[in-house]
């Protein structure tokens, strides 16, 4: 097999005017698995992320009631969203015996390594898709799609190794960051920005994201593969007054805004809608895949750009798969940062939304029982930092296997997708073909 | 504040010289136009021309250093671990007033970091030194 490349450019689908999906219907997902959560990882092979990424992409073969034998392609988006293991020299992390014996199996799984240590032999397309699992996901529904493969396992391995998060030492600071680091702007103060942008244009303020955060933390009690469900379930429990008194991170962004970064694989299975119907769970039919990479015209997103962004993502979700607005039935837009979740369902128009609408509508009823079950899987503020909860609670609403998050609303259509609103991969699901 | 030290590459080279010499630059392409007939500023700078790709008349030209507070937020919990001792700290977006496209950010010195901080308000360029190298960076003041 030849050395794993990245997914061309040119076969996302980024711009407005391509018209309907070319491959609409024709593709299916057919299993899903996700590995235990941790906080961090305990430095154990037997839950290392390479480890794990073998026990999800197990889970969803036999989801699907097929074997290693079958599947003919991986995608993985490689790397994890955590730090490098042996990044720290002055941590002395060596690195293991093999297969562990560099970062791949440890800070993130690529399809190589998936191939090679689950036995995958009869594996004829590998690609990288960085960026999230949004991404490889995506990938994965266009390569189907176009005929390179028939039975694809897309996966990602995200963890947290013990120490800070992402710090940034030393005194100097060279290539893109010559132009952010020494004033400390990175994603969240854009992101606590744009917030405050919003609040200033539309007359709202923080504390009407509680009904949301609170929506969500109830969501994930209701997610059994989540974090919190698994191993904080009181952290799920929280009351308004609790989201408010965490502690700032960037105001107006605090700590229960932000989702908290763990340790965990996931792996998705496609194939095409006719070997779909061979296969042990009800399929779940690709109706389109979007990809966006917006451009800012200076150093920052604007709030314009942001706004615009959003609405270009669902013109574009809602142009190839043929839906509308009104169509949507399930909904799960990333929401890492809680502080972004508004301008995907206002540039999506999901429910009514509008512009400036949508703290607002948190304030209605937005749970799973409800008429608007909104982010119906609790997303990555009630699960854990993964960016792929969105995607499988879709599935799983679709299959009418939700458990108690299951929405009582019908439930035949969904969008679901990460990350912001200049970069992300989204995809639009659905129970029929056609 | 702790600034960390930009290290110029041969993009901005030009820029970061002009921030020694007390110089505001921003990369101009002499072959287009932005809205209403305007020059057509970036920055960051670029290798080519953001808008019509061409490299061969990127020119600098000096903004009047001159701008306002186009938002902010305040950091508590940055990454960026030679700020963290000078927590909580504003970050603001300026828009320039000679080109209000281009956005560049401030610590506001001299503004206190709380939910007071104007919007709209008028600032001033300065050029403060780093922690690493000689290297001056652009810095914002309030000034009304």
């Amino acid at each position: 097999m030849a050395l794993t490349e990245m997914f061309p450019e040119s076969r996302y689908r980024k711009t407005e005017g391509l018209g309907v999906w070319e491959h609409r219907g024709k593709v299916a997902i057919v299993g899903l698995g996700n590995s235990p959560t941790a906080r961090r990882w305990d430095g154990t092979l037997e839950t290392s992320l390479g480890a794990w990424t073998m026990l999800a992409a197990q889970q969803a073969l036999d989801e699907a009631g097929i074997t290693i034998d079958d599947v003919d392609g991986v995608i993985a988006c490689d790397k994890g969203m955590g730090d490098d293991w042996g990044g720290d020299v002055s941590q002395g992390r060596a690195y293991f015996e093999a297969p562990y014996d560099s970062e791949d199996g440890l800070s993130g799984v690529s399809a190589h390594w998936l191939v090679k240590n689950m036995g995958l032999k009869n594996v004829k397309m590998t690609y990288h898709a960085p960026g999230c699992l949004s991404t490889a996901l995506v990938a994965a529904a266009q390569a189907v799609g176009d005929g390179e493969a028939h039975t694809v396992l897309v996966i990602r391995g995200t963890g947290n190794m013990p120490g800070r998060y992402h710090q940034t030492p030393g005194n100097t600071t060279g290539g893109p960051g010559q132009w952010s680091n020494p004033w400390g702007w990175q994603l969240i103060p854009q992101i606590a920005f744009g917030f405050n942008q919003y609040c200033q244009k539309y007359g709202k303020n923080h504390e009407m994201m509680a009904p949301f955060i609170l929506n969500q933390r109830r969501n994930g009690s209701m997610f059994p593969e989540g974090y919190y469900y698994q191993n904080r379930p009181d952290d799920l429990q929280i009351t308004a007054e609790d989201y408010l008194a965490s502690r700032w991170i960037c105001k107006p962004m605090n700590m229960n805004d932000c989702d908290l970064p763990i340790q965990t694989a996931g792996a998705f299975l496609f194939t095409t809608a006719e070997r779909a119907k061979d296969m042990k769970k009800k399929p779940v039919y690709v109706l389109n895949h979007v990809t966006q990479r917006g451009v800012n015209r200076s150093s920052i997103e604007t709030m314009a750009e942001t706004e615009e962004f959003s609405a270009h993502i669902a013109r574009k979700c809602y142009e190839g798969s043929g839906l509308t607005a009104s169509e949507v039935d399930i909904f799960n837009p990333y929401d890492g940062f809680t502080l972004f979740t508004q301008w995907f369902l206002e540039g999506f128009g999901w429910h009514g939304v509008g512009k400036g609408e949508a703290l607002d509508f948190y304030a209605g009823d937005i749970r799973v029982e409800g008429p608007h079950p909104f982010s119906s899987s609790g997303g990555n503020n009630g699960n854990g930092r993964t960016r792929w909860w969105g995607h499988y609670d879709t599935v799983q609403q679709l299959r009418g296997e939700a458990g108690d998050r299951q929405v009582q609303v019908k439930h035949e259509t969904g969008i679901s997708g990460a990350f912001t609103p200049g970069h992300s991969d989204w995809l639009i699901l659905g129970t029929s073909p056609d | 504040m702790g600034k960390m030290s930009p290290v110029p590459d041969e993009i901005s080279k030009p820029f970061w010289d002009g921030c020694n010499k007390g110089k505001l630059l921003v990369q101009n392409c002499a072959g287009c136009k932005g809205n209403g007939g305007q020059d057509w500023l970036q920055h960051p700078p670029q290798a080519a021309c953001y808008k019509c790709g061409t490299t061969e008349n990127l020119t600098w030209k000096e903004m009047n250093g001159r701008g306002k507070v186009h938002g902010y937020s305040i950091m508590y919990d940055s990454r960026i671990r030679s700020l963290q001792e000078d927590q909580p700290f504003i970050i603001a977006v300026i828009e320039l007033e000679d080109a209000p496209e281009i956005k560049m950010f401030s610590h506001l010195p001299g503004t206190p970091a709380n939910d007071d901080v104007p919007v709209g308000g008028t600032v001033q360029v300065e050029f403060q030194d780093t922690l690493g190298t000689d290297q001056k960076v652009a810095e914002w003041r309030i000034v009304n």
